[in-house]
């Protein structure tokens, strides 16, 4: 007997749905034996990490605080994925993008500047497009290869961060903290609701969303940077600009992850400081890969790995797992979802050899 | 005839999926004689050596060999037992010399390898030098470089799989002597091809096939093409009939003085190009692959800018510094050879691939895709050149090579360009539609279309074209009209004797 992968005649739309189920429950599985080795009980932990954030409404609060910043960059950076253009440094682009939005709280901590709120998330988009947009110029005029330099941006923006912080923009009464005066209320994102942290970022992520479809499912442009992704030579061949392309890539992943730093800053930070660069950036490659680069697809991975986020948290205090499982946890449900993803375009079949 | 054939098949199948490629096949071939595999493309030639040379393996039937059942997992296998092959496509690697590409599958010391070589070369007609570095050798010098590494494996029976598709004329001469003087020498030869006239000059017998069937088992010398066609398509050859071309109009393409440095070692440099294409004329570009027809394409296209604007012109205009999407908005479209991944995305259905070029057509409204219109000319073009697939949401990846070669064409000929360029318009497409093909573009044509085609099938250019030129090395011969040339002259500008 002989198991061979056939080829599709189109994908499949069950499993596309069914991909990064099969993935999660595999994911689970393997950290049953993982976390059996370790010594921890598997049941408890699972229970904490999957079930725990859906428990009480303040966990479930913090699984959307995190979605917020997670859908946004994916979004971004899932269209230049898509492309072939492969912006891994959105970390970078997020930092910068809280550093430029702080900018005017922290030279007018009283909060006397008109249009504080908007200027903060403009100012923060645009310092994310035009990190970015430095990769996009060393690709396109050098050919520097934007995987490096994006991810090398990423490591020079939290010096940038640390010279901010430990420099001009210290606190003048925090006790030597390296962060900035706090925000003034007019410069905090309204909430969502009382007494928890959601703010309306979480809007700009789902309007976000529904751009990036518009975009890639119903837009020229979109298609283009999708046949650059799937068939380079045939968008060479319909004379698509490549540069461009790469531009286009470049500057949504960059502007996207940018806000996202500012609505940090403005949201549940309320100051400027060194946790802001918690790998939100990087986490956000895995919320795009597992949502199957798709603007939809997205939505429910950012929020299942939100999910993971809180669950991973608490099981670290309630299940005494280190944190390192928990990244293990993370890191196998990708490898998982890469796998069960070729089940989209293939399909098994089990072939009998001929009697002998 | 008392001794057991050298290689009998009995009953052999093969089913990849839904598609039945060989179905019960008998085939018989005795030592010593020189045995055509006849069938048009698709027919499961390709399968059938796949199964003889144990890259593949047989669902049902049998193998013997010299009388004893067979086995063969593998291809060492079948060469343990002295079965050799030369793939239509070379497995040579080009930034290696002729001995080292040899001892990759030969044991043996390169001097004597060497040695071998040049002995061999004499003694059947194989002259190389072993020296050479194999980027620098003619098509035909591969060949020879690839029976020779068969040969050396002293091969009882030695399969070529469309040998001469990609030769010159006067090539194909010295091949045939080639094979002749191995069939003298007590080896067997199973010569795969779809060329009747080929087939009935060398072969002594013959195994027709269509549709994955043996249709005829016959001495190709008792019978005339016409009738081999017959068994090979079920019907008789479809005749094209091309009437002469009017009166030809305004210059559509202008080339002048076109040179391009090549862009990679193993690539050609295209050397001070002139060409002039009018309203209502066919022009061809013989030749074989790999003397620049690629590079040439690419230029006039768009896909690679030219030095200067005005060594490209299309309709009067200046074009060289332009884009593909600026060209074809003057009206130039263009079926490139490679379907898959270039002239097609193999991931999007067929009707996102219409969008591709087709974008014109009404398909974007405000940057928006109008799925309506897209899927209504795609579905147009189905009917139109009979594409057979389930419909407009199939994906390209999943037709068969004639199949989108048909869809390609039929959208840029929907487009009504003024000047089309096709590049390899019949490749891999059953007898049937190439000429369906054929008479399309000829009906462009006398549409008042300027067409150029770019193709290795020198039949096919005697038959559609008004003027054939021969690009050999990047340079490019000059215009020679068809009624008064012949495959002699077109020959011998294809290998360089004449320039």
């Amino acid at each position: 007997m002989k198991i061979r992968m056939v080829r599709r005649d189109a994908a499949s739309h069950l499993a596309m749905v069914g991909a990064p189920v099969l993935a999660l429950v595999l994911t689970a599985l393997c950290s049953l034996v993982l976390f059996a080795a370790l010594g921890v009980d598997a049941g408890t932990a699972l229970h904490a990490l999957l079930l725990k954030p859906f428990l009480t409404w303040y966990s479930f609060s913090e699984v959307l605080l995190k979605m917020a910043p997670l859908l946004l960059i994916a979004q971004g950076i899932a269209i230049g994925f898509r492309a072939n253009v492969f912006n891994i440094g959105a970390e970078g682009q997020f930092i910068i993008g809280a550093v430029c939005a702080s900018a005017f709280p922290v030279y007018f901590p009283e909060g006397d500047f008109p249009v504080m709120l908007p200027a903060m998330i403009l100012a923060g988009g645009l310092g994310g497009l035009a990190y970015a947009a430095i990769a996009a110029g060393l690709r396109t005029r050098f050919g520097a290869s934007e995987i490096l330099v994006t991810l090398m941006l990423s490591l020079i923006a939290i010096q940038i961060l640390n010279y901010l912080l430990l420099g001009p923009w210290k606190d003048p009464r925090g006790f030597n903290f390296p962060q900035t005066v706090m925000f003034p209320a007019n410069a905090q994102l309204p909430r969502l609701f009382e007494g928890v942290r959601p703010n309306i970022s979480l809007f700009f992520a789902l309007g976000a969303s529904l751009l990036a479809y518009l975009l890639m499912e119903r837009h020229f442009r979109g298609y283009q940077l999708r046949t650059a992704g799937l068939a380079p030579r045939a968008a060479l061949y319909a004379g698509f600009s490549t540069s461009r392309m790469i531009w286009l890539s470049l500057c949504i992943g960059g502007l996207a992850a940018g806000i996202a730093g500012a609505s940090e800053v403005a949201g549940p930070l309320a100051q400027l400081q060194r946790s802001v660069a918690t790998g939100y950036g990087y986490a956000a490659i895995i919320v795009a890969y597992v949502g199957g680069l798709r603007p939809l697809g997205i939505i429910a991975s950012s929020f299942l790995i939100s999910v993971i986020y809180i669950g991973g948290d608490s099981a670290t205090v309630s299940a005494n797992l280190p944190i390192a499982a928990v990244e293990v946890f993370q890191g196998m449900l990708l490898v998982f979802y890469l796998m069960t993803f070729t089940l989209i375009r293939f399909r098994f079949e089990i072939e009998r050899e001929a009697p002998a | 005839m008392s001794a057991p054939a050298l290689l009998a098949l009995s009953g052999v199948s093969k089913r990849y999926g839904s598609i039945q490629a060989n179905k019960a096949i008998d085939l018989s071939v005795r030592a010593g004689s020189i045995h055509a595999i006849l069938g048009e493309n698709g027919a499961g030639k390709s399968t059938l050596m796949k199964l003889i040379y144990g890259v593949e393996h047989p669902d049902e039937g049998q193998i013997t060999w010299n009388g004893k059942r067979v086995e063969l997992a593998r291809p060492s296998d079948a060469q343990a037992l002295g079965i050799g092959m030369v793939f239509q496509h070379f497995s040579l690697f080009e930034t290696l010399n002729v001995v080292q590409n040899v001892s990759l599958m030969v044991p043996g010391k390169p001097a004597e390898l060497a040695a071998r070589i040049v002995e061999l070369g004499s003694r059947f007609g194989l002259a190389v030098d072993p020296n050479a570095m194999v980027h620098s050798l003619s098509v035909g010098e591969r060949q020879r470089v690839e029976i020779i590494r068969c040969l050396l494996l002293n091969p009882k029976l030695l399969i070529l799989d469309e040998p001469t598709s990609v030769l010159p004329p006067q090539s194909v001469r010295l091949l045939f002597e080639t094979l002749r003087r191995l069939q003298a020498d007590g080896t067997a030869i199973l010569f795969i091809s779809h060329k009747l006239e080929e087939i009935r000059e060398l072969c002594d017998e013959a195994t027709i096939l269509r549709g994955g069937q043996v249709t005829g088992r016959v001495n190709p010398r008792d019978h005339d093409a016409r009738a081999l066609a017959q068994m090979m398509i079920g019907r008789d050859m479809p005749q094209l009939t091309v009437s002469d071309a009017g009166e030809p109009g305004e210059v559509r393409l202008k080339l002048q003085r076109l040179s391009q440095p090549r862009s990679t070692r193993f690539g050609t440099t295209l050397d001070g190009i002139d060409l002039t294409l009018r309203a209502g004329q066919i022009v061809g570009i013989a030749g074989i692959s790999g003397n620049g027809q690629q590079e040439l394409a690419a230029l006039i296209s768009g896909e690679t800018r030219a030095a200067a604007p005005e060594m490209v012109q299309i309709l009067g205009q200046p074009v060289g510094d332009k884009g593909p999407m600026d060209r074809r908005a003057l009206g130039f479209s263009f079926v490139p050879e490679e379907r898959l991944g270039r002239g097609a995305v193999p991931d999007m259905a067929l009707s996102d691939n219409s969008l591709l070029t087709a974008h014109r057509q009404g398909m974007l409204r405000g940057g928006f895709i109008q799925r309506s219109i897209e899927r209504s000319f795609t579905r147009q073009c189905i009917d139109d050149f009979d594409v057979r697939t389930p419909g407009p949401e199939a994906e390209a990846g999943a037709l068969s090579g004639g199949n989108l070669q048909k869809f390609i064409l039929g959208r840029e000929l929907l487009l009504a360009p003024d000047l089309l360029l096709v590049s390899q318009p019949t490749w891999g497409v059953d007898i049937g539609a190439a000429t369906a093909i054929r008479r399309r573009l000829v009906e462009m044509r006398d549409g008042g279309t300027a067409i150029l085609i770019i193709s290795e099938e020198l039949e096919e250019l005697f038959e559609i074209c008004d003027l054939i030129h021969v690009l050999h090395e990047g340079h490019l011969s000059p215009a020679l009209p068809r009624a008064r040339t012949s495959a002699e002259e077109v020959g011998a500008y294809m290998i360089g004797a004449k320039a």
